[in-house]
């Protein structure tokens, strides 16, 4: 899946410097479609196969793709988030994770590091990056899934979704060409003990005053171009709140859909303990009632679990983009923090285009394979219900 | 000649010249069976070997009614189109005539009368029921009409292909005589038995020794009758549920539609993939139409519960009427003995007052005994009478059981075939419009 020879930077003759990527801004995406299913087998009846298991895969949030548009070799630098684990001492009780990371980079001492961490330490380094990259969107953390008292924070469940956004964050970190060469990066990743009072005094300093004036930079900076960019976000929130309300009720729906057919396929059973030629056949229909219903409670789970937190993280992200300030400015790293925020934005609106179209995707996936394991339940009741028929045929 | 051979010789008449209608022929002809829209159709009866038979249209009338007040109607046009025409090439103009729901019971309620050893056809409902929310429970409905307009084509087959029903005068005159045939089913006098059978029905009565093959039967068209009831009351319910799960996803049409709006490069794929998501939610429509029809088949089948166990009722009833005469022809020897012997071995008033008041005089016991005897003598010709008739009805019942039991083997099982290839055709379109609409999704 490759892009082909990098793209050159384009002369500014013809155009506006306004329609020239920034250098550092991701290239244009030659995915093929259909990345989601990407190993090319095909089934019998021609879809393709869709190699994620159902225990990684139906998360989105995992197989996350950014910057596809590398190819694997100048991909340097791979981290992932896994294996949570409860510890219990006797101030408190909390879940670390691994962070595991692969690397050619010079800038790291050893090419693979093995850490763990809790949460605690990557809300620090997503700190540190605020305060030493003010320049850039840092993604966010995944904060607001906890409710203390309402969820449980030691549930599998919760922890999974949480283990998922984390690796997501530090995807998002690891792929981005500026911010995964951050120093404090590199001690997240690499260090035994992460010494969180540590950090480079210079920049601290800075990263102080600074902090202030990124808020409003991040979408102030030049009026038009960036009002542009809050009216979209409002309008795109705006879409993700409406179809995050639509797959919440098409579940409702298809929830009480099931309840119904629950009640349905037994009434078959119940018919064909008094009948005796009828017997086998209405058997068939309720055995075949009882697989659609299977499907179609996996289908609604899969989409409660995978579709719609996938759907807030997004709305998340973009509130973790809109932070309202009104400190002012210095004005001469007005241009700098532009052509930053420019390329991040490239960056975010390309990767949300990939990450939805994988989540569109995935949504149609499910709906695809929901279908499939109903229509091969009927499909092969037919030929029982007709051989018999057959067979009824010849003897009368 | 017992009551049931007359009835069906009566019946078998030849009135008609050009149809040579037998029951017996009808009955060799029960083997040759098609299946013709998935119901067992007997073609072999002489009339529909001759009569192609149709309910073609329907239509709204208004008129006065009995109590000379205004009111709408429906009335169906049933054809009769000669069989051969069809072949010949030639399409003569069918005969036709008009009639109503109403004169479709009336024919029934005769068929049920003049019949009761056989199991007659039931007619579609007369009232919408299981329906789901947008189904229409309106009489007048276009959609119910039509049903119905099915339903009673149905029920004029089902009662020409039964070799006994078919040869039927009065079915004859209701589908060729347009005036005056209710005063001819009138005339019969049909109504007056109908009347009785229905009192000494709906009366309380204990038969001492139950056929054992009828109970069963009735208790099987009881446990029949309930769980289809079941069904298609989940079923509706089931009905009402996926159509809001398919029509919500028209919403995701319009939320890409407008999401489009505002981007660039995504906006296209989104689009179409919108076009899709209507196209979903429009689709069930179909699906749930389709689906009516099977809940049709079904409820046909509910009502022919019905009929079965009218007919075990009625042979309830015939045996109770035969044990009754058997226990007062019993009861009027025991008397005659007494009589005969002067004991008194049976409590009554008559030994009371005559212990009480004396015996009675010779002659007085003389004309006593001339009296039982007669009475003895048509008391045993009522318990003969009564126990052919017995005999005769479960004869011709259960031989009309077991056609039956074929007809709704054959029936329910082609009904659950085409059930089972309604839902493959579903999961089919289904997989067609997600595949579409991924092929959008990865253009974005």
């Amino acid at each position: 899946m490759s892009a082909g020879a990098p793209r050159s930077l384009a002369s500014s003759g013809q155009k506006s410097i306004q329609d020239i990527c920034h250098p550092l801004s991701a290239e244009e995406s030659a995915l093929n479609p259909g990345s989601a299913a990407d190993t090319g087998l095909i089934l019998p009846n021609g879809t393709p196969v869709d190699t994620s298991s159902p225990a990684s895969s139906s998360s989105l949030l995992n197989r996350l793709q950014l910057d596809d548009d590398l190819d694997g070799e100048t991909r340097d630098l791979f981290v992932t988030v896994e294996d949570p684990k409860k510890h219990v001492s006797t101030m408190e009780t909390y879940i670390t994770y691994r962070v595991c990371t692969k690397t050619t980079r010079t800038e790291f001492d050893l090419p693979e590091y093995s850490v763990r961490r809790r949460y605690q330490d990557f809300d620090w380094l997503r700190n540190k990056l605020e305060e030493s990259q003010p320049t850039h969107l840092i993604p966010p953390l995944p904060e607001k899934f906890v409710m203390k008292g309402v969820v449980d924070r030691f549930s599998e469940e919760f922890v999974e979704t949480r283990r998922k956004a984390l690796d997501k964050f530090l995807k998002r970190v690891a792929d981005h060409p500026v911010l995964s060469f951050n120093e404090h990066f590199n001690a997240f990743l690499s260090a035994k003990d992460l010494n969180k009072r540590q950090g480079l005094a210079l920049l601290t300093k800075m990263g102080e005053s600074v902090k202030y004036v990124t808020g409003g930079y991040k979408l102030r900076a030049r009026p038009a171009e960036f009002a542009a960019m809050g009216d979209y976000l409002d309008l795109f929130t705006q879409k993700m709140g409406t179809i995050d309300r639509i797959a919440q009720r098409i579940i409702k729906e298809q929830s009480e859909f099931l309840m119904e057919l629950r009640e349905y396929g037994p009434v078959y059973s119940s018919w064909s303990s008094f009948e005796e030629d009828l017997h086998d056949p209405l058997e068939g229909v309720s055995g075949c009632v009882s697989n659609c219903s299977s499907a179609l409670e996996e289908l609604t789970e899969d989409m409660s679990e995978d579709f719609l937190p996938v759907l807030r993280e997004y709305v998340l992200y973009i509130e973790s983009m809109k932070v309202p300030s009104d400190v002012e400015k210095c004005q001469d790293r007005v241009e700098c923090f532009n052509a930053d925020l420019k390329a991040d934005w490239d960056r975010w609106e390309n990767n949300k285009r990939q990450d939805f179209r994988q989540l569109l995707t995935g949504m149609a996936n499910k709906n695809i394979q929901h279908y499939e394991k109903c229509l091969a339940a009927w499909e092969s009741l037919v030929p029982l219900l007709q051989d018999k028929q057959e067979a009824e045929g010849e003897t009368s | 000649a017992t009551l049931q051979s007359t009835i069906l010789k009566e019946r078998a008449e030849i009135f008609d010249t050009d149809f040579q209608m037998s029951a017996d022929a009808n009955h060799q002809n029960i083997q040759e069976r098609e299946r013709e829209g998935g119901r067992m159709v007997e073609k072999g009866t002489s009339l529909l070997k001759k009569m192609e038979i149709s309910v073609a249209e329907a239509e709204k009338r208004t008129g006065k009614n009995a109590v000379n007040m205004q009111e709408t109607y429906t009335v169906y046009l049933i054809e009769m189109r000669p069989v051969d025409a069809a072949s010949e090439g030639t399409n003569p103009v069918p005969d036709s005539l008009w009639r109503r729901y109403s004169e479709f019971e009336l024919l029934r309620n005769y068929l049920l009368v003049t019949y009761p050893f056989l199991v007659v056809p039931p007619l579609p409902e007369k009232r919408a029921e299981f329906v789901w929310h947008k189904l229409s429970a309106d009489n007048m409905d276009p959609d119910f009409v039509e049903r119905r307009r099915v339903g009673l084509e149905n029920f004029l087959l089902r009662v020409a292909s039964h070799p006994d029903l078919s040869t039927d005068k009065i079915f004859y005159s209701f589908l060729t005589e347009e005036n005056g045939w209710k005063e001819t089913v009138f005339e019969t006098g049909f109504q007056a038995k109908a009347d009785s059978r229905l009192k000494a029905l709906n009366a309380t009565f204990r038969v001492k020794n139950p056929d054992k093959r009828f109970a069963e039967m009735k208790h099987y068209g009881d446990e029949l009758q309930s769980v289809i009831s079941q069904l298609l009351r989940v079923r509706a319910r089931a009905a009402d549920r996926l159509y809001g799960v398919y029509k919500v996803h028209g919403n995701y049409g319009r939320v890409f539609s407008e999401w489009s709006a505002i981007e660039k490069e995504m906006g296209d794929g989104l689009q179409s993939a919108g076009h899709h998501m209507d196209a979903y939610a429009a689709s069930v429509d179909d699906i749930l139409e389709e689906e009516e029809h099977y809940a049709d088949q079904m409820k046909e089948y509910l009502f022919y519960a019905d009929a079965l166990r009218a007919v075990c009722r009625k042979h309830e009833l015939t045996q109770y009427e035969l044990e009754m005469a058997a226990q007062d022809l019993t009861s009027k020897k025991q008397q005659r003995e007494e009589l005969a012997t002067g004991t008194i071995r049976t409590f009554s008033l008559k030994g009371v007052t005559s212990k009480l008041f004396g015996q009675e005089t010779p002659e007085q016991r003389e004309a006593k005994l001339k009296m039982l005897e007669t009475q003895i003598e048509e008391g045993e010709e009522l318990v003969k009478e009564r126990n052919a008739e017995c005999e005769e009805f479960v004869k011709s019942a259960w031989v009309d059981i077991e056609r039956f039991k074929e007809q709704k083997d054959h029936d329910l099982r082609e009904a659950l075939i085409s059930y089972a290839i309604m839902q493959i055709s579903m999961c089919k379109k289904g997989i067609q419009v997600w595949n579409n609409a991924k092929e959008c999704f990865s253009k974005m």
